[in-house]
């Protein structure tokens, strides 16, 4: 399937779910469905450098935060209208991506991973002591009144804007995926000199993979504030993030977009069902012991098996 | 701004006792990650653990802290040489220690904290010691004994670690394993048994910093996260592998810190050492003492 | 407008106090089959890895048809038309043998040479069969045999359709047979054109191949010339058997 048609039809099937959406008289399901989702964007954005890069990025928190407090940001200042703060977050989180690019010029495996670390916290650090928007005590976005598109709740808009990033987020991974650039990304993530020696430029490729993927991350935060309605750092920058976005993966499977999508439905919704039934607290233990029994025992993912379970057959 | 000299005598004396603290915690990472090549990001979580087990003991039986926690410390090592078998199986054997490898402490990391926040809750815990109260003066400058008592036997434990590396036979083999794995083959000795016990070491040293870290603060589960930083700073900072460089880094940082709480306020501090390992990442990935 | 392809002059590179290259000239011309021997830590490598840019040389400069290419990072270099394979081979793992081609026939060959996207997958395999892995395109390059892998090596080095081909020892540890295979096989590229520099401790291949042999010895060139000379050439003999 050529990269058009896929992207016509992934968003052909997000406008779809949305309008039948709005026949759920349930106002949890679209709390889940948000969270899920949110959590299909940050793995399908984690893995675009991680899985496809080879760049183990632990600073999710840091780029989604970014998205979240340039909403904040841009409520305190103009009040700007929806659109402008996922324009405007996703391009400042991808910026803080092509910053982070440059430092993959330095540093490879273990010590990028660790500089991703840093910058988290150094990021919140700032916020915290940033008192225009908020800082440690946080800040409160008030949901406007008026909701277009005849939604009943804005809450409705905001589960409806996070379907289109969804959306948004699967067409570019597959795109980068399948085209030349996805090869050379792969071939940097076996080998770096070698690919260079094979004559891809790997500088460009690692900044561009570096960009979109923290823009994606960024994007998934911007309608975070006025999704809660308020935003505290310790929310923003949870370190939730970064471990659901390398578990959900590692879980799937890193190799195509299907692994991260898999991975975030399947443990999104498990740690939707945990929530209600037993405590948060279980949460994080889960997506914990998960990540450690996959990355043992089944390093390759779901997809892994699929994969194998294919090859079986054809023989 | 005119700087009282009596203020900048007590941020250095205490950045040097934070510095004491500092280089146990970063110790065990110059050993796994410096020599060993593992990348035990989840060394924080077994400080942490350290406290807490150090806690349970004080609370219910009124034990020193550190006294318990070098008596348990074989429990330590233990839970290490375990540790390693897992990853050695699963990841360094099949040649995927790198994403896979990483991402399985990060694992190791949330379970741990979660786990002690399941048994212990998000309550801020401390422990009682003889000479937590104690603060003895020189002029005008404070010797906090809760910050001196760790610092000595902190100092002692990583000299002893440094001197157990060179001038022990099996230290010079944990320091050969990084250059040199075949000849120690020759030699007779097995690099996987050599990394396991030297890994072991490592946790060791977190349980004994945990106990450390419980009696100059109050210690709950998720602080763990905010020590990653600052320990591979003190590592990268002093230059990987060196023990006397972690001890250096461990003091530059400590130093550092404690400037940034006097003068700009303690809600800046997390940034210096997080901002240090990038700066160092970024300009001298060698570190001070690097090779 | 000079008849040269690579104009390596002067170069030296040191390695803190050491010095792994001084002062080494080297010429090759279009088509020229050019050994370089010397022995373990001569600095061979060092001076692959300058002429590919994955080292930067202090002094010296090194042209490549007629242009500086000493300051341009690796890519852009085979992408002018310079490959190499390495010593110890690198595959693209996570690929099949097949994907492994692709990679520099979609970054390095498609920059010089017309070839259509759609062209792409049989370029790849006329290459693999040319080396004899014809058989194993869709096999996974992390399963090959040692053997396998050095073919894999410089098929891919290959499929960057170059004017000079820089084979870093790939012939070490392979069988008599295995050898003459490879040597057969960069001879071919003689007729297409492509200029070799062939990297080799298996002596009787480097002198049946060469038209010229240059020599390092502890990072200087000590003598160049036609395989009869050197093997004469008492310094040779002495850098190589000892005093």
């Amino acid at each position: 399937m050529s990269n058009r048609t896929f992207t016509v039809m992934v968003f052909a099937i997000a406008i779809a779910i949305i309008m039948a959406s709005r026949f759920i008289p349930n106002e949890y399901f679209f709390q889940a469905a948000y969270t899920v989702l949110q959590f299909v964007v940050l793995a399908t954005a984690w893995n675009i450098l991680g899985g496809y890069t080879g760049y183990v990025n632990f600073g999710t928190a840091a780029f989604f935060a970014v998205g979240a407090y340039s909403t904040v940001f841009l409520y305190n200042a103009f009040q700007a209208p929806l659109v402008v703060m996922i324009l405007a977050g996703t391009l400042v989180a991808g910026l803080l991506g092509l910053g982070v690019g440059y430092l993959t010029l330095r540093l490879r495996g273990v010590y990028f991973a660790i500089a991703t670390l840093a910058l988290a916290v150094v990021l919140y650090t700032f916020v915290i002591n940033w008192d225009y928007v908020g800082g440690a005590r946080g800040a409160y976005l008030l949901q406007p009144r008026e909701v277009p598109f005849g939604f009943a709740r804005y809450t409705h808009l905001l589960y409806s804007a996070m379907v289109l990033m969804t959306a948004a987020a699967l067409a570019v991974a597959r795109a980068i995926e399948t085209s030349t650039l996805g090869r050379g990304l792969a071939a940097i993530r076996d080998d770096e000199l070698a690919a260079e020696s094979a004559g891809v430029p790997t500088l460009r490729l690692k900044l561009f993979s570096a960009t979109v993927s923290g823009a994606l991350m960024g994007m998934a935060g911007t309608t975070f504030p006025y999704y809660l309605s308020y935003i505290e750092p310790s929310s923003a920058f949870s370190l939730s993030y970064a471990v659901n976005s390398i578990a959900m993966p590692l879980i799937g499977g890193m190799m195509s977009w299907l692994g991260p999508l898999i991975g975030a439905i399947l443990l999104g919704s498990i740690q939707q069902l945990v929530q209600v039934t037993v405590s948060s607290a279980w949460n994080l233990l889960i997506v914990g012991v998960m990540l450690v029994l996959f990355v043992t025992l089944a390093p390759n993912g779901i997809m892994g098996w699929v994969d194998a379970w294919r090859k079986r057959k054809d023989r | 701004m005119e700087l009282s000299t009596a203020l900048v005598l007590n941020a250095i004396i205490a950045g040097l006792l934070l510095g004491g603290l500092y280089a146990a915690m970063s110790v065990g990472i110059s050993i796994s990650f410096g020599m060993l090549d593992v990348v035990n990001i989840a060394h924080p979580a077994f400080i942490i653990l350290g406290s807490y087990i150090a806690y349970i003991v004080n609370d219910r039986l009124g034990f020193d802290p550190i006294l318990v926690s070098v008596v348990l410390s074989p429990l330590f090592f233990a839970l290490g040489m375990a540790l390693y078998r897992i990853y050695y199986l699963c990841f360094e054997k099949r040649g995927q220690e790198s994403l896979r490898g990483l991402a399985f402490f990060f694992g190791i990391l949330f379970i741990t904290e979660v786990a002690l926040v399941l048994i212990f809750g998000v309550d801020y815990r401390l422990v009682q010691t003889a000479y937590g109260q104690t603060t003895w003066r020189l002029g005008a400058v404070d010797f906090p004994l809760r910050l001196v008592v760790p610092f000595l036997v902190s100092v002692t434990m990583v000299v002893s670690v440094q001197l157990f590396l060179t001038h022990t036979f099996f230290g010079r083999a944990v320091l050969a394993v990084a250059q040199d794995q075949l000849a120690l083959r020759l030699m007779g000795v097995n690099p996987v048994r050599v990394k396991e016990l030297a890994f072991a070491l490592s946790i060791a040293t977190a349980g004994v910093a945990g106990a450390f870290l419980i009696v100059i603060q109050p210690v709950q589960p998720s602080i763990g996260r905010e020590f990653i930083g600052l320990a591979f700073a003190v590592c990268v900072l002093g230059g990987m592998g060196s023990i006397w460089g972690t001890l250096l880094g461990a003091f530059v940082l400590g130093l550092a810190e404690s400037f940034t709480s006097t003068f700009f306020g303690p809600s800046w501090a997390p940034a210096v050492s997080f901002g240090l390992l990038l700066a160092t990442l970024a300009f001298k990935p060698s570190g001070l003492l690097g090779r | 407008m000079s008849d040269l392809l690579l104009e390596v002059s002067g170069v030296t590179k040191r390695f803190g106090g050491f010095t792994a290259l001084e002062d080494v000239d080297l010429v090759v011309r279009p088509g020229e089959r050019i050994g370089l021997i010397g022995p373990n830590g001569s600095g061979k490598s060092t001076l692959v890895n300058c002429i590919c840019g994955a080292l930067h040389n202090e002094a010296g400069s090194i042209r490549f048809m007629g242009e500086d290419i000493g300051r341009q990072p690796t890519h852009r270099r085979i992408r002018l038309g310079l490959a190499r394979s390495f010593q110890i081979p690198k595959p693209f793992a996570s690929m099949s043998v097949l994907d492994n081609l692709r990679v520099p026939l979609l970054y390095a060959a498609r920059r010089h040479e017309k070839i259509a996207k759609s062209q792409i997958t049989d370029e790849a395999m006329h290459i693999l069969q040319q080396v004899g892995l014809g058989d194993k395109a869709q096999a996974m390059s992390r399963g090959l045999t040692q053997v396998d892998m050095r073919k894999l090596e410089l098929a891919r080095a290959m499929a960057a359709k170059p004017r000079l081909l820089i084979s870093d020892e790939a012939m070490a540890g392979l069988s008599p047979a295995e050898v003459d295979d490879i040597l057969a096989l960069l001879q071919g590229l003689k007729q297409q054109g492509v200029a070799v520099i062939m990297i080799e401790h298996v002596m009787r291949a480097v002198m049946k191949f060469s038209e010229r042999v240059a020599v390092l010895v502890a990072g200087r060139k000590i003598a160049e010339g036609d395989p009869q000379a050197i093997a004469g050439n008492p310094d040779v003999v002495k850098a190589y058997l000892g005093e």
